[in-house]
């Protein structure tokens, strides 16, 4: 039954993996995000950040473990190294998804004078659960010693992460909302895209430095030109999102998905970024995807499954979001 | 502590978080489906409001689910390395069909239930919440194949020790899948209907006049009724296929340390490492034997059969009676308030309270269910072809130590948040007015009331 050689399915499975994390980054990233920038001194902006991504979250989520579980499946000996190398951050993670997960559940349900301390929860979950994925990919990306440069750089990656986060939340409640939130949110989106900026920009400077393989993809004519697209149009976003984020809120509420939009495109171009200079790494430096695939057999099996079932599930993802389409505010839970 | 035992520890701690709420879902989210329909066919209100105050429950359990089930999936490759690299490729694959099939499905449908009624038809809600449990029943069957497998393994073949499948179908349908899932599904159910009475009961108790507790309580011991007895047969069947397959499991279930023909039922006792004997036992000579081979001289072997492969008999032993006992505890209290119930009468305060004492039982008899399995698999852990000892991660035991005790303060404080909140919804929903929401030619009055209760 195999259709497919191990070395095509090693390819294909590190593209799924690498899909599904972006995918992941990108929709839990703006419902992380608006738990940084919930606002803790309005409690009607908090019903309506929340609202806001309460039909979605949990789907969010999924792709996670869908990340996650591609990732020990396909190539078992990357996921025990590097989850084993980031047991603690990837802990502190677990533990702020757990309490942001629940807090969304309990403020709506608790005696109304605990519901505040439930928001605290969701906000410092969130805060938590970003930073420490943030923590996790500057270790990575720096091979996955604890040195002590090594962790400052983490560190740093924790803050960006966090950054990039708030930025992509806020431009979803600009997209969701309307009004003073709007308004609001508008100079948070500010605020953050410039902490993202120079986050990334840093991380794109200091990267080739750790990673001699990294300065290669990016320095190595023909590909370096065609990959200079890549970072060009990344910054190009942040110079006219600034404009954007100026020019905004306009009649009609038009242009209100632009900022959304532009920060989809910042992950996008980041995460390809990312992932060029590390293929075809999965532990940096130390395992290729190739040596870490795990049998074509049980690949193939998944793989099938997959075929037939990623189309359905996009398939009512779309739908979820076109029912849940339009401004927040009437959201109602019962 | 080493690695090793402290790995043990916090996964056991977590997947018996973990379970207590799948096992509210599944069943839960059946039952609403159920609210659904009967107000779709019936047009009265009363079933909406039982959607309503059931599903608010349903949407707390499923989020304590959700991020207690994110922290297994991290578990198993950072804890279980060895697990991977030696049966990786049956458990990959069918992990990756309960992502795929089941995870997806039920989150975003749950989108759609809790919040959608008011933005698409009323079909489309209907179809969400079938959905939606839909989706918890397909990840309990993936999840179920694996540990089935686990318990018995089958359709595979070992190829410089590593497995590899030869037979999908025997994988997932090896030979305890079929009894495991069943009473699963059960216990489920069962858990349900004691926590749907039980809340129901709370309700009744604090002068709650409405309609819907009181058909909500009558359809959980009813439903009950049915269940626990099913139960307890499909158990009796579970039991002889462990017979079949793991006998070291049965004789330390059994209490049974030495091999013999007519084996005793201990209905009690204090099983005892160092003399192979159970003190202060209570038997009842020959049953054990009649149980499990429908012969009173039937031979059945003991834990002497099995040196160095068998698991603890204490823990396997308790567990066993408490999940037994509180499932005749079941069986009798249904029993009793259906016959109540079936009489047109009202539940007497006696009842109403043992109920409400019997709110969380399901939970506990649903863990020591899986104490009895999951112990009694060790040493191994894919019986027969992996030790659980082999298994284990070489993480520094301060982190694991770390950690655990993190996770285990957590819970314990989100267990309690849990079940305070839910009592506190029971009690807010007593105060709470009725709001009208009567479609015409239905009238609300204490009338209708009455007959609703007794039809
Ligand atoms: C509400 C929960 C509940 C109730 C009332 C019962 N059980 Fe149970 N039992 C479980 C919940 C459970 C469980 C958690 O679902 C287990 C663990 C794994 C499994 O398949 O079911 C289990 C396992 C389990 C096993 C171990 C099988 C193995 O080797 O894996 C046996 C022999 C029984 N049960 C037998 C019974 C009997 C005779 C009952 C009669 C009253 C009973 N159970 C009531
Ligand atoms: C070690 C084994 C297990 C792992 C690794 C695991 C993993 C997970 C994960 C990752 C989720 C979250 C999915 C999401 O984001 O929607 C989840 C939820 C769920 N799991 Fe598990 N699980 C395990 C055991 C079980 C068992 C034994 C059952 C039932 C018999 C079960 C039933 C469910 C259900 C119904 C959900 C949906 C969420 C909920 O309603 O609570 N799981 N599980
Ligand atoms: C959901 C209900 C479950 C409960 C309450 C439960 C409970 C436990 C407990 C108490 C242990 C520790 C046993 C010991 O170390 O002596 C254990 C071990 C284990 N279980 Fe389960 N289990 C459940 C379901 C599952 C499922 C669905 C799977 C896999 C698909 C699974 C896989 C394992 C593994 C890999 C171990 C580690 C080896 C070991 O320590 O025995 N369990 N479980």
């Amino acid at each position: 039954m195999n259709w497919l050689d191990q070395h095509t399915l090693a390819l294909i499975f590190a593209g799924l993996t690498a899909f599904s994390i972006l995918l992941y980054a990108m929709l839990d990233g703006y419902d992380l995000g608006v738990g940084i920038t919930l606002p803790m001194n309005n409690e009607a902006w908090r019903d309506t950040s929340i609202a806001s991504i309460g039909p979605f979250w949990d789907a969010n989520e999924t792709w996670l473990v869908l990340a996650v579980g591609l990732l020990l499946v396909a190539f078992p000996a990357a996921h025990s190294a590097i989850l084993k190398a980031l047991y603690l951050p990837a802990s502190f993670l677990l533990i702020g998804l757990i309490l942001r997960g629940v807090a969304f559940d309990f403020r709506a349900k608790v005696k109304p004078e605990h519901k505040l301390r439930w928001d605290w929860v969701f906000k410092i979950g969130s805060i938590i659960a970003s930073f420490s994925q943030g923590f996790m990919l500057g270790l990575y990306v720096v091979g996955l010693e604890y040195t002590y440069l090594n962790v400052v750089f983490a560190l740093f990656s924790g803050f960006c992460v966090t950054a990039a986060y708030a930025l992509i939340g806020n431009a979803w409640l600009i997209l969701k909302t309307t009004d003073e939130i709007q308004l609001h949110a508008i100079k948070r989106c500010r605020q953050s895209g410039m902490l993202a900026f120079f986050g990334i920009l840093a991380v794109s400077l200091i990267n080739p430095i750790v990673n001699v393989n990294v300065l290669n993809v990016w320095t190595s004519p023909p590909f370096a030109y065609f990959f200079a697209i890549i970072p060009i149009t990344c910054f190009a976003m942040f110079a006219i999102g600034y404009k954007v984020l100026k020019d905004l809120p306009l009649e009609d509420d038009q242009g209100a998905g632009l900022p959304f939009l532009m920060s989809c495109v910042i992950f996008f171009t980041s995460f390809v970024g990312l992932a060029l200079s590390f293929y075809p790494y999965v532990v940096p430096n130390q395992l290729t995807i190739y040596q870490a695939a795990s049998s074509a057999e049980s690949l193939n099996i998944i793989f099938i499954g997959a075929v037939f079932v990623v189309p359905v599930i996009a398939a009512y993802t779309v739908f979820a979001y076109f029912t849940f389409r339009g401004k927040a505010d009437e959201l109602k839970y019962y | 502590m080493d690695a090793l035992i402290l790995s043990r520890i916090q996964f056991a701690a977590n997947i018996s978080f973990h379970i207590l709420f799948p096992t509210i879902t599944i069943a839960l989210g059946w039952l609403l489906f159920y609210f659904k329909l009967r107000f779709n066919f019936s047009g009265h209100p009363v079933w909406m409001r039982a959607y309503r105050f059931w599903v608010k429950v349903f949407a707390l359990s499923f989020a304590m689910g959700v991020v207690s089930g994110i922290t297994m999936s991290f578990q198993f490759g950072t804890n279980w390395p060895g697990y991977m690299e030696s049966v990786g490729n049956i458990a990959g694959p069918l992990l990756a069909y309960e992502i795929l099939t089941a995870f997806f499905l039920e989150a975003t449908m749950l989108g759609i239930m809790l919040f959608g009624s008011n933005r698409v038809p009323s079909w489309v809600h209907t179809l969400a919440t079938f959905l939606v449990a839909f989706g918890t029943t397909m990840s309990a069957f993936w999840i179920l194949a694996l540990n089935s497998w686990m318990q018995t393994p089958d359709g595979f073949e070992m190829r410089d020790g590593i497995a590899h499948a030869t037979d999908w179908f025997a994988v997932i349908f090896n030979p305890s899948f079929p009894y495991r899932l069943t009473h699963t599904l059960l216990s489920s159910g069962l858990t349900v209907c004691f926590l749907v009475a039980g809340i129901s009961a709370y309700r009744l108790l604090y002068k709650d006049h409405k309609k819907a507790p009181r058909l909500t309580l009558k359809t959980a011991v009813i439903t009950a009724a049915i269940l626990a007895p099913l139960q307890a047969f499909v158990g009796d069947m579970h039991g002889l296929n462990t017979l079949e397959h793991q006998p070291a499991k049965v004789a330390a279930m059994e209490g049974l340390w030495h091999t013999v023909n007519g084996a005793p039922l201990v209905l009690f006792g204090i099983p005892d490492a160092e003399t192979q004997t159970n003190k202060y036992a209570l038997e009842i000579p020959g049953m054990a034997s009649f149980i499990l081979t429908h012969d009173f001289d039937g031979e059945l072997k003991g834990i002497n059969e099995f040196e160095g492969e068998h698991p603890p008999v204490a823990p396997v032993f308790f567990s066993f009676r408490v999940m037994v006992g509180i499932g005749l505890l079941m069986i009798f209290i249904s029993w009793w308030s259906t016959a109540t119930v079936l009489r047109k009468k009202s539940l007497s305060k006696l009842q109403l309270k043992i109920l409400i004492g019997m709110t969380f039982s399901g939970w506990v008899a649903t863990l020591a269910g899986w104490y009895v399995t999951e112990i009694g698999r060790q040493p191994f852990i894919v019986h027969g072809v992996v030790k659980t000892a082999d298994a284990v991660t070489t993480i520094a035991g301060e982190n694991v130590a770390f950690t655990l005790a993190m996770y285990i303060s957590i819970y314990i404080v989100l267990l309690i948040a849990y079940i305070s909140t839910i009592f506190r919804m029971a009690g807010k929903a007593v105060k709470e007015e009725e709001y009208d929401l009567t479609p015409p030619g239905l009238p609300e009055s204490e009338k209708g009331d009455a007959q609703e209760v007794a039809a």
